[in-house]
């Protein structure tokens, strides 16, 4: 009888029925939908995380940038002094062709031993430190000296350039001899390489990558001049496996190319050489950038995070959480967007769904005061009532929730058909990632004051192919576990019980003798 | 059946407090067909509460058979109300979205009774109305007298010792009153039962066995 009465009541008070359904079907369906996006929005920022830092690495330590002085010569900044002799000299001009492995821009290093202080902690699994440099070329042809000495020579002193480093040269020409000699040109190039420890690859940037083509580096790459590419900078500069190119002078085999696991973007650098060898070309002895720590739980993280800190105080250390921070770009907004304003939209018409179920339910239960009056006459008991009232609530909500739950499913559908591409770039010295230009300080300045006529470099000095910004594009692809679908339905209960009790508390607390007493 | 002995009820107001039943001392035996007049206000439907254990008093006892129901716990007098007791208003009280069939069945659902026995004594308690063609309507599907009817049958399909009728005719016109009275009178002999009807009409008062009345809270015999 409970089921062919409730049956009878929520068909024959269809409109109570409907409302409550619809109003819980919205909220389930929300909460779905919100939930599915904003898990596709962490595992787009995952991913994104993890072409930059790699899989597993719960902590990085860098070190924060000092800012260099300005025109200092012994900063990072990209300097190139030409001996006399430079180059080679054919017709009166001179072809240089320089190269040089630097600390990439906005990078301080730090001794190699803080790995093994890192390593030594309680709650690290691994730790693996790498070395972010910029290789910079610079190859073109200097005009003959001689002729810089032509009368009406406008200043071979003004070609100092400028110190800014913030844009382009701005040093005044200096006009050539009367032939309007003196323009010359000048390739630069940079790109950046990471020296990191072949024998370590299960923690690091690395561990992110999925090889394309040739071996990875090994442990016995070691004190080779063997180089990984990343996919995407080895298309563009046409490199493949076998090739050799040059870096900071010395000259390098490519064993094999990389691409970033599960998205297109690039990794977290151009190229990837044996630690070692890129301590002894950049002249940074026993140096590195970061260090990528894996901890034996993600409870442990707080923990080493905080050892870390107390071991090396002057070291940026960062968590996977701080790092989802520095992811930026439309993913970053999404991801704000879902996190806030989904989420409290989701509380909001949860809640209101459960105050109309109530409300509703409450008024449905005074509009049958004389129904539930007459049953106590006939011997129905306060609890059978309860029940009764409980049970409409539940299904009435469980409908709701059923409906809810297709309407979701069918959303996350709709997004996942529309898959917005998120557009996200992580700067991978978290924290450290400098303006532009900075670091250039000493710019061309110190250039030879001869012949930069022509020299057009490029707005923020060297190294505009930073890839420690790594931009990403990722299309959303908003996931439904059967778990939310638990809990939407879980919810949906949890509503009708709700208005049930209090409706049923109602219900049960008419006393039978009055209940009959509104009989007209 | 019932041994009442100085009963009284009395519900308090804010303002004031009413005495519904003023010391009332009133036996009524076993298979008696009882009719109480009086005026509106008087305390009629008190009584017949008290009667049949939906309230408690305030102060005296009332004792049906062995029972007393002014101290008896909520749950036993449910389960009073459930096997010995039937219910008939003058408004018929019939749940809208229940059969006919239905809503004589809901009375057997406190005695835990099958679903298929349910079914089988509620169509013949219908039949026993005169109501079993009538079984898969909705009670807006019937008029005032069949709807009576089937509130009728949903009193006695559990096989109660008493029937209390609030004002049954109340509603209805003067032939389907005697036709209503005609059916109570009937299964009054048949089944052996106590009835006790509030009625302002005194055609009605008339059948009975017995008449009482009741004024500002106080019961006396009609000759
Ligand atoms: N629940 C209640 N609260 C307050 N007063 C009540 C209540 N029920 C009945 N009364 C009062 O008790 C008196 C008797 O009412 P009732 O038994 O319904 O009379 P009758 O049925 O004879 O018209 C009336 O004055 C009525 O107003
Ligand atoms: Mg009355």
């Amino acid at each position: 009888m409970f089921g062919t009465y409730l049956r009878r009541e929520l068909i024959g008070r269809r409109k109570q029925t409907i409302i409550i359904a619809i109003g819980m079907a919205l909220a389930i369906a929300l909460v779905i939908i919100v939930n599915s996006v904003s898990a596709g929005v962490r595992n787009a920022q995952t991913t994104v995380l993890q072409s930059v830092y790699g899989v597993g690495t719960d902590i990085t330590v860098s070190q924060a940038a000092t800012p260099p002085t300005e025109g200092g010569t012994d900063g990072p900044g990209q300097r190139f002094d030409f001996g006399a002799d430079a180059g080679a000299t054919t017709d009166g001009s001179t072809t240089v062709a320089t190269s040089r492995l630097e600390a990439g821009r906005g990078t301080t290093t730090f001794a190699a031993s803080d790995l093994d202080k890192v390593t030594a902690l309680q709650g690290v699994s691994g730790a693996a430190g790498t070395l972010a440099l910029t290789n910079t070329t610079f190859d073109g042809e200097l005009p003959d000296f001689s002729q810089m000495q032509a009368p009406g020579a406008t200043g071979s002193d003004s070609g100092t350039g400028t110190d800014s480093g913030t844009g382009t040269d701005t040093g005044t020409a200096p006009q050539g001899g009367a032939d309007g000699a003196g323009g010359s040109s000048f390739n630069v190039d940079s790109f950046t390489v990471l020296g990191l420890d072949p024998a370590a690859d299960a923690v690091g940037p690395l561990s992110a990558v999925t090889l394309t083509d040739g071996r990875g580096l090994e442990a016995s790459d070691t004190g080779t001049d063997n180089a990984v590419l990343d996919a995407t900078y080895a298309t563009a500069n046409d490199l493949a496996t076998g090739d050799t190119f040059d870096i900071g002078g010395t000259t390098f085999t490519v064993v094999g190319i990389v691409g970033a696991t599960g998205s297109d973007a690039e990794t977290a650098s151009n190229v990837y050489i044996p630690l070692d060898r890129a301590q002894a070309i950049s002249g940074l002895t026993d140096q590195i950038s970061t260090i990528s720590v894996q901890a034996s739980s993600s409870t442990e993280i707080a923990a080493v995070k905080a050892a870390i800190e107390k071991d090396l105080p002057d070291a940026t250390v960062s968590t996977q959480e701080d790092l989802a921070s520095s992811v930026s770009g439309s993913l970053s907004s999404a991801s704000g967007l879902v996190s806030s304003l989904g989420t409290w939209l989701s509380i909001i018409v949860l809640a209101a769904a459960f105050l109309i179920a109530i409300l509703f339910t409450i008024s449905g239960v005074s509009r049958r005061t004389r129904e539930f009056g007459t049953l106590k006459a006939i011997g129905w008991s306060n609890r059978r009532i309860v029940g009764q009232v409980a049970g409409e609530s539940v299904v009435q909500s469980l409908i709701g929730g059923a409906v809810g739950v297709a309407v979701g499913l069918l959303g996350v559908v709709v997004v996942n058909l529309f898959a917005p591409t998120l557009t996200a770039s992580a700067s991978a010295s978290a924290g450290g990632g400098m303006p532009g230009g900075a670091p250039g300080a000493a710019g061309s300045g110190g250039g030879s004051g001869a012949g930069d006529a022509a020299a057009n470099l490029p707005a923020g000095g060297f190294g505009g192919g930073q890839a420690a910004a790594s931009t990403t594009d990722v299309v959303l692809n908003a996931p439904v576990t059967p778990l939310i679908i638990v809990i939407a339905v879980a919810l949906a209960v949890v509503g009708g019980l709700l208005a049930g009790a209090i409706g049923g508390w109602r219900a049960s607390r008419l006393r039978p003798a009055e209940a009959l007493r509104s009989v007209g | 059946m019932y041994t009442l002995t100085s009963l009284t009820k009395t519900y308090s107001q804010p303002k004031r407090t009413v005495t519904a039943l003023n010391g009332v001392d009133l036996t009524i035996p076993d298979g008696q067909l009882v009719a109480i007049q009086g005026p509106t206000g008087g305390g009629k439907s008190t009584l017949l509460q008290m009667l049949g254990a939906l309230d408690r008093p305030t102060s005296g006892s009332i004792a049906l058979r062995g029972d007393d129901l002014s101290t008896l716990g909520e749950a036993k007098l449910a389960t009073i109300r459930a096997s010995e007791i039937g219910f008939v208003f003058q408004g018929f009280n019939l749940i809208p979205t229940l059969t006919a069939l239905e809503n004589v069945e809901m009375a057997l659902v406190p005695a835990g009774v099958s679903a298929q026995e349910r079914v089988h004594r509620a169509t013949q308690a219908l039949e026993s109305v005169g109501l079993g063609e009538r079984a898969t309507h909705l009670p807006n599907e019937l008029s005032g007298g069949q709807q009576q009817r089937v509130a009728i049958a949903r009193a006695l399909v559990k096989n109660p010792k008493v029937l209390l009728a609030d004002e049954p005719t109340g509603n209805l016109d003067e032939q389907t009153r005697d036709e209503i009275m005609d059916l109570l009178e009937g299964l009054w002999r048949d089944q052996n039962l106590t009835v006790v009807i509030v009625t302002h009409d005194s055609a009605v008062a008339k059948r009975a066995e017995r008449r009482l009345r009741i004024a500002n809270g106080t019961i006396s015999e009609l000759a």
